[in-house]
């Protein structure tokens, strides 16, 4: 489908399946103030707020009809909201769980509950953890001082409690460093604890912070109608995915700050399709469902 | 009606069903060039009795002489699937279509993808190419969905602990059927769904089942119909085969040690990525 907007063509994607519903589940804060974010959190951002058990526990009993497949819990950082753990735990009576953390502020007794519930549920509890490189040098300038230990340190309890964190990095160096950074990570990992590292890297998402520390979108980053030609829509997360705010369904997590991305109050509300003008966009159909775990990933047909 | 019985999914007899009607099918998934584990799970389902047999596709990947493959498919009418694999090689694509992420995984998948492809006759790439991509029967009112991946696309992993059983009901919905069988994941599980609906993968001959154990496994599923119902008896079956001798032809054709050990210590050493957290911690890396 094509829209017009401001004189300018643009595709819109429809919801073809209702796969992951996200939860925003602290808002906009978060006890970092990366200078990358794509939706500013910090500690006084409070554009969206926490989420209550009880909005969780509604959504995934209205889940159920729409045939949900996984749930994500994203931020902000997810354990600054103090019913985190059991709404984990009672997500994973519904499917697998995915929660995306900085890793700079578990504590053990939420852990020792939370394998507990992994290991008696039939789905899969992972944890992605928000590092930027493999040393504090690269890492802090951006995450903040002292983050990449108190990262590490977070790897280091969730190796102990039995997990396998998905660490996740946004690509802020050049391609042909990529090796050399990559296995020095997987060295540091192993020293704490983390014998089987998981690397996933994320594009640079040019809006919120990182479009005041670097640069935003150019005007040619943006999807035209003749892009779509032949394109897997099922590449782009908006088709098989809605977030839960508390200002209401949200397309995707990466463009909550903008004003288009509320779609309605509920999930039967939020299923009309999204006309693609962000520059996050262009991104998204660059490098394909960058949101969702390599175990749910779908290849794009060829 | 279905029960769960350790790896079986096991009809109950009830003593009356004196009249009844039992048909038994036998369902291979990703072959991998193991001719060797084929041969004997043809062997092992014949002599169950099994009436049918189907594969549901990815007759190529780590293992040696693809062509080996296809006569004992073809001579034993076994119906086939199209996977991502096949599809690659029958059309001549650059890869596999498998899905990895990660740099190492997708660097020994294109290893055994380039060897199958040199090592594929032309007419077997153009029966790769006309497979269909799902096969659909009914036996005693019971829909059977046959799909490599899921019933909506081809390579799409659906594994046992990232896959919701609501979500499942509903490709069981919108695909109107009773009993989905898929593979791709290389590992096999089923679950129950409502209304006595099924969903199966189906395992994989081609490679163990990254247990430990160097047998490889199959399904075999027996339909009952009995006067106002139908019944359903689901079994994962393991197979012994001559996995010495396939890892010294896969030395011999220089295909990856990494491959090898696989194949000698059950214990998948590639592809992991991919590999949901609660899978990825049942094996050894």
């Amino acid at each position: 489908m094509i829209a017009t907007t401001s004189n300018r063509e643009v595709p819109t994607v429809e919801l073809e399946s209702l796969d992951i519903l996200w939860f925003q589940v602290s808002g906009t804060l978060c006890n970092l103030t990366c200078h990358h974010c794509f939706i500013s959190c910090s500690p006084t951002n409070k554009t969206y707020g926490y989420l209550s058990l009880e909005d969780v526990e509604k959504q995934l009993r209205l889940s159920v009809d729409q045939g949900v497949r996984e749930y994500y819990f994203t931020g902000g950082e997810p354990f600054l909201n103090r019913d985190l753990v059991p709404m984990i735990e009672r997500s994973l009576n519904y499917g697998p769980v995915t929660v995306l953390t900085n890793g700079t502020v578990l504590k053990e007794a939420w852990l020792e509950r939370l394998q507990s519930a992994a290991e008696t549920s039939i789905y899969s509890l992972e944890f992605r953890v928000s590092i930027d490189g493999p040393t504090s040098e690269i890492n802090d300038p951006i995450r903040g001082a002292g983050t990449f230990n108190r990262a590490l340190e977070g790897i280091r309890k969730l190796s102990a409690y039995g997990f396998l964190p998905i660490v996740t990095m946004t690509q802020t160096w050049e391609d042909s460093e990529s090796e050399e950074i990559l296995n020095q990570f997987r060295k540091n990992l192993m020293q704490v604890g983390n014998d089987r590292p998981r690397l996933k890297i994320l594009p640079r998402l040019k809006i919120g912070a990182e479009a005041e520390r670097t640069s935003g979108y150019e005007t040619y980053e943006k999807i035209t109608p003749d892009m779509m030609d032949g394109y897997d829509t099922s590449q782009l997360l908006c088709s098989h995915s809605r977030v839960v705010t508390d200002r209401g369904i949200a397309v995707c997590p990466i463009l909550i700050d903008s004003p288009s991305a509320i779609l309605g109050e509920t999930l039967n509300e939020a299923t009309r399709s999204f006309e693609l003008t962000h520059g996050a966009c262009y991104t998204c159909y660059q490098y394909g469902a960058i949101c969702t775990n390599p175990s749910s990933k779908r290849s794009q047909d060829s | 009606m279905i029960s769960l019985l350790n790896n079986s999914l096991t009809y109950q007899k009830s003593g009356e069903n004196c009249d009844m009607d039992r048909q038994t099918f036998a369902f291979f998934g990703g072959i991998y060039n193991n001719y060797l584990a084929l041969a004997a799970a043809i062997d092992d389902a014949n002599s169950r009795g099994a009436e049918k047999l189907f594969c549901l596709g990815d007759l190529g990947a780590f293992g040696p002489y693809p062509d080996r493959v296809f006569p004992l498919l073809i001579e034993n009418d076994v119906q086939t699937v199209q996977g991502n694999y096949d599809h690659s090689i029958g059309n001549g694509l650059n890869d596999c279509q498998c899905g990895y992420t990660d740099p190492r995984d997708n660097h020994f998948a294109q290893i055994s993808y380039d060897y199958t492809l040199a090592n594929s006759s032309t007419s077997n790439c153009e029966w790769l190419k006309q497979l269909p991509t799902e096969i659909r029967f009914e036996v005693a009112g019971l829909r059977f969905l046959l799909c490599h991946g899921s019933p909506r696309k081809t390579n799409e992993f659906l594994w046992e602990s990232t896959t919701s059983t609501h979500f499942l009901n509903r490709l069981t919905d919108e695909y109107q059927a009773d009993v989905i069988l898929g593979t791709h994941t290389g590992l096999h599980w089923s679950r129950e769904l409502s209304e006595d609906r099924l969903f199966v993968n189906v395992g994989v001959l081609g490679r163990p089942a990254n247990d430990g154990q160097t047998n490889v496994w199959y399904t075999m599923i027996e339909v009952i119909q009995s006067p106002g119902k139908s019944q359903v008896k689901l079994e994962f079956i393991p197979v012994e085969y001559d996995w010495e001798r396939l890892v010294a032809e896969m030395h011999s054709e220089e295909l990856p040690v990494e491959f090898q050990e696989t194949i000698r210590t059950g214990w998948w050493t590639t592809c992991l990525e991919v590999l949901p957290g609660k899978e990825r911690l049942r094996g050894r890396y």
